[in-house]
């Protein structure tokens, strides 16, 4: 079975197979970015894209993404030490307290924004629903995401 | 980058981690050798402890030890107030959170199989759901120890009351109550405790206070404090709910790790912190106001009684709050307040942002609108008529002096801001033909800052210049996710005159800096900005002597600004050159910095002193839909003005009105706990709804600086005031659009509580 993480191909045990992408992700690659929020797919702290969407990583196993693509934050940020322009968003609207939801958060919003390069604040809210943060309120998260819309208007 | 700069787009040390998935939460922290810890529970909400079983999970793969009361060296019993908090349930079983033992494996999946094989032997006893039962002098007392069931009493006495009612024209009585609350933290909590050589412990845990960790620890191993080093890491949301419970977490992992000799972990689930920690307390408070015809308030009368749950926690200190502020930001000579604090078998109840505030307020906030609206008047007009003002006396006697008391600043710029008188008028009041009932509703507070007559109340800071001039700062206020290491970071940069980059935060420890008390009751800037400040002082002093000769001026004509320290005439020398030369010439650029709380006084009897030393005024309003069928709420809109004082990272600021008004929200329509005789019925954030981005709407914050001469750096504080307001403010909204007046939080509207247009004209 095999799996690619951040453009990294994976092979992965057959034993495996039943293990949750969250913890396989977190255990085995130390890419500790995607969190255990709820485990139950209610809170969307794990989320990563799995060819490009957003999926909740707790309530997969690894055989319901083999042969996929999985993009996590760690993957997001750019080799070179810079932000992608949807983190920069993210800090400089003030989208950022505790951090916990923050790294599926951003995941989330990369999908719509891939697919929506231009969305409404209406739109935005309506793609973060399934992501819960208590911090915020959720006001400079949606600010964030129509900040960083420019960047994918190419 | 200039902090002027850096304040309007909400710079924060820890952001690029946040960002970018690096920033290392407990959980995601791993040790060599490391063993896994996970609580058991009984099911059983009061009961006789009558035996532990341990043998099977003992025996079970890879299970270490299983560790219970008996296995506790210190105190198994511990509290910042009462000593009742079990570390491990040990006679009996007061609550379903109970803690009966903890499986300690090689693994977490080996430590969850055995934990099923624990078992435990108990004879029921009656339990406790209803505080004003558990009250009753034949009650079965939940501790014998306390000798009654009755934690604590609070109260004010003012004029004469009976008076009051009697110049009265309109006496209004209601009944409110409001229900548990879930802090919903989006991380779990999560510990971890690593024994060193030396024979001290190092702890990291998802935890807001340290160092009222470090004393739950200590207390239970039975080691001295500077035994124990409480290290800060990054925490997945606080909001008050996490100290007692989460400190226990901590405390059961490090007795784990003493007793092994090794580095253990113990990660919650969601379910067994929501089954176990903390929640905002559910009130029931009878509340008598008394009016003129005029609108003008003679008396109130108001008995309030706390469900503090089977633990005492920080309760006689909430429910201080609840009695304090009982009347609203309004002058009443007239007043007589009992409070109560109960121990029950309920989930144990502790602090919540807000403090027993957003109960109250929810309570006066729409009596007042009720009672404007018996009379005849408007809310704001009745309102107005009795706000506190600048030398007011407050009901506990208390003048309102030394800072700006801006109650009705914050009150009109937020109905400019949207347009309330106007929109009143369109206010549905459930009639009309309308499918969507349209209201808009506001609410006010004032708030005593930091923790007021609950306590000692002093912070510090430390600033320790290196030899290049660069900064290490520590300050003991903790990072709960609100960004406090940045604003700590901003107000040293600005009174050092130096660029925010040069200064790194310390990771906080509490073997390093005083213990400062706890980050709570939106202390963090005030007290922690304060000894930040004071300690930027003392070192510019120090600078300033040295700096004196060799800019061939006075000290005190010395001033630090871009990067570079000033004397007389325009000759400057840099910042990090004077700097090397204090190290030169034997002198260490550091200073300690202590800010002290002002005096502040309580008399229990009266219930009358200066309860807090300065305070904080909001408003808030809100515009929503009804629909008139499904009873479905949507906001349109919502407005917040607060006094903060000043605006330290402005950005962040908005975090906290915005994240305030969210949280609000949930408290007036959606969150709910479904306690069934003492069990949690809802144990994750499925059923459990805080407010998802779609239950929102879209919010605008005002900031008003009165800069307050009381706080060194001007700044109040914002966190607690923004959430406090926001369920009234809702309350008075659906009032508006519907006509029913709701006396019990959350708000369920059912389609059939608002009349048809005929039936009511039936009624009429």
């Amino acid at each position: 079975m095999k799996l690619t993480v951040n453009g990294v191909t994976h092979e992965i045990d057959a034993g495996l197979a039943e293990m949750r992408l969250l913890d396989w992700l977190r255990e085995e690659l130390g890419l500790t970015g995607a969190k255990a929020g709820c485990e139950i797919g209610a809170c969307g702290a794990c989320t990563v894209l799995v060819d490009g969407r957003p999926v909740k990583s707790c309530t997969r196993r690894l055989r319901d993404v083999a042969g996929k693509s999985v993009l996590t934050i760690e993957g997001l940020t750019p080799l070179d030490g810079s932000l992608h322009p949807l983190q920069q968003a993210f800090l400089d609207a003030g989208a950022v307290q505790c951090g916990f939801c923050t790294p599926g958060m951003i995941l989330a919003a990369h999908a719509l924004l891939l697919r929506n390069p231009a969305p409404a604040r209406a739109e935005i809210r309506q793609a973060l629903q399934g992501n819960l943060c208590r911090c915020t309120g959720y006001q400079q998260i949606i600010d964030a995401v129509e900040l960083a819309a420019k960047s994918y208007q190419k | 980058m200039a902090v002027s700069e850096m304040r309007e787009k909400g710079w924060r040390n820890d952001g690029r981690a946040k960002v970018t998935g690096g920033a290392k939460f407990t959980g995601d922290l791993k040790f060599a050798d490391m063993l896994h810890a996970v609580p058991v529970y009984a099911d059983y909400i009061h009961a006789l402890l009558t035996g532990i079983n341990t043998a099977e999970a003992e025996k079970s793969p890879g299970v270490v030890r299983v560790l219970t009361y008996r296995d506790v060296p210190g105190a198994n019993r511990f509290g910042q107030i009462i000593r009742d908090f079990c570390i491990f349930a040990d006679d009996r079983i007061r609550c379903h959170g109970d803690v009966v033992a903890v499986v300690v494996a090689e693994t977490r999946a080996q430590a969850l199989a055995a934990a099923a094989l624990v078992r435990v032997e108990a004879e029921p006893l009656p339990a406790l759901l209803d505080p004003e039962k558990a009250m009753q002098p034949d009650a079965i007392l939940i501790h014998e120890s306390h000798g009654s069931n009755i934690i604590n009493t609070h109260r004010v006495r003012s004029g004469d009351t009976e008076k009051g009612f009697a110049a009265a024209d309109l006496i209004l009585e209601k009944t409110y109550t409001t229900p548990f609350v879930e802090h919903a933290y989006m991380e779990p909590e999560v510990s971890i405790a690593l024994p060193r050589p030396d024979g001290t412990m190092e702890v990291y845990g998802s935890m807001q206070h340290p160092f009222s960790t470090r004393r739950f620890v200590a207390a239970c191993l039975g080691l001295p404090l500077a035994d124990i080093e409480v290290i800060g890491t990054p925490l997945g949301g606080g909001f008050g709910g996490k100290d007692d419970t989460a400190a226990i977490v901590c405390a059961r992992t490090a007795l784990a790790a003493r007793l092994l000799n090794r580095p253990v972990k113990m990660v919650y689930s969601r379910q067994w912190s929501i089954r176990e920690s903390y929640k905002r307390h559910p009130y029931k408070v009878d509340y008598k106001m008394g009016l003129t015809r005029e609108g003008r308030i003679t008396a109130v009368d108001c008995r309030i009684i706390a469900d503090g749950g089977a633990y005492c926690s920080v309760t006689p200190w909430v429910t201080w709050r609840s009695t304090v502020q009982c009347c609203g930001p309004y002058v009443v000579e007239n007043v007589h307040c009992d409070t109560f604090g109960v121990y029950t078998n309920n989930p144990v109840t502790g602090a919540m942002r807000g403090f027993g505030s957003p109960q109250m307020n929810f309570v006066i906030e729409s009596m007042i609108e009720e009672a404007a609206e018996k009379l005849g008047l408007t809310g704001i007009a009745l309102r107005r008529m009795n706000l506190v003002r600048q030398g007011s006396t407050t009901i506990t006697g208390q003048k309102l002096e030394g800072h700006t008391v801006a109650m009705e600043q914050v009150l009109d710029k937020v109905l400019e801001e949207i347009d309330y008188q106007n929109k009143l008028a369109r206010c549905s009041h459930g009639r009309g033909n309308e499918e969507e009932l349209y209201g808009i509703g506001l609410a006010m507070s004032y708030r005593g800052v930091s923790l007021g007559a609950e306590g000692v109340d002093f912070c510090a800071a430390i600033v320790n210049v290196q030899a290049d001039g660069s900064v290490l700062l520590e300050a003991g206020v903790h990072e709960n996710g609100q960004g406090a290491e940045a604003a700590m970071s901003l107000i040293l940069a600005r009174e050092l005159g130096i660029d925010v980059d040069k200064i790194r935060y310390r990771r906080s420890s509490t073997s390093v800096i005083p213990d400062s008390g706890t980050t709570v009751a939106s202390r963090g800037t005030i007290m922690g900005g304060g000894a930040v400040a004071l300690a930027a002082q003392e070192l510019k002093q120090k600078i300033a002597v040295f700096a004196a000769p060799e800019l061939a001026c006075a000290p005190e004509e010395i001033s630090f600004t871009s990067n570079q320290i000033i004397g007389r005439g325009g000759r400057s020398l840099p910042f990090a050159e004077v700097i090397r030369g204090m190290f030169q010439k034997q002198q260490f650029p550091y200073a300690l910095g202590v800010y002290r709380a002002p005096q502040v006084s309580w008399d229990e009897e009266t219930g009358q002193g200066k309860a807090y030393f300065t305070w904080v005024y909001g408003c808030q309003a809100v515009e929503l839909t009804v629909n008139r069928k499904s009873g479905k709420v949507r906001l349109l809109n919502a407005v917040a003005c607060h006094d903060v004082g000043k605006a330290i990272n402005n950005t962040m600021l908005l975090g906290q009105y915005y994240g305030g008004m969210a949280m609000g929200t949930g408290y007036a329509l959606h969150e709910d706990l479904h306690i069934d005789g003492g069990r949690i019925g809802h144990t994750n954030l499925n059923r459990y709804r805080i407010p998802r981005s779609t239950d929102l709407c879209e919010m605008r914050a005002i900031v008003v600086e009165n800069h307050d001469p009381v706080s060194p750096t001007g700044a109040k504080s914002i966190g607690e005031p923004s959430n406090e307001i926001m369920a009234p403010a809702i309350a008075n909204a659906i009032h508006h659009a519907t006509g029913v007046r709701y006396y019990h939080l959350p708000i369920r509207i059912a389609g059939t509580d608002v009349p048809e247009e005929a039936q009511k004209r039936g009624q009429l």
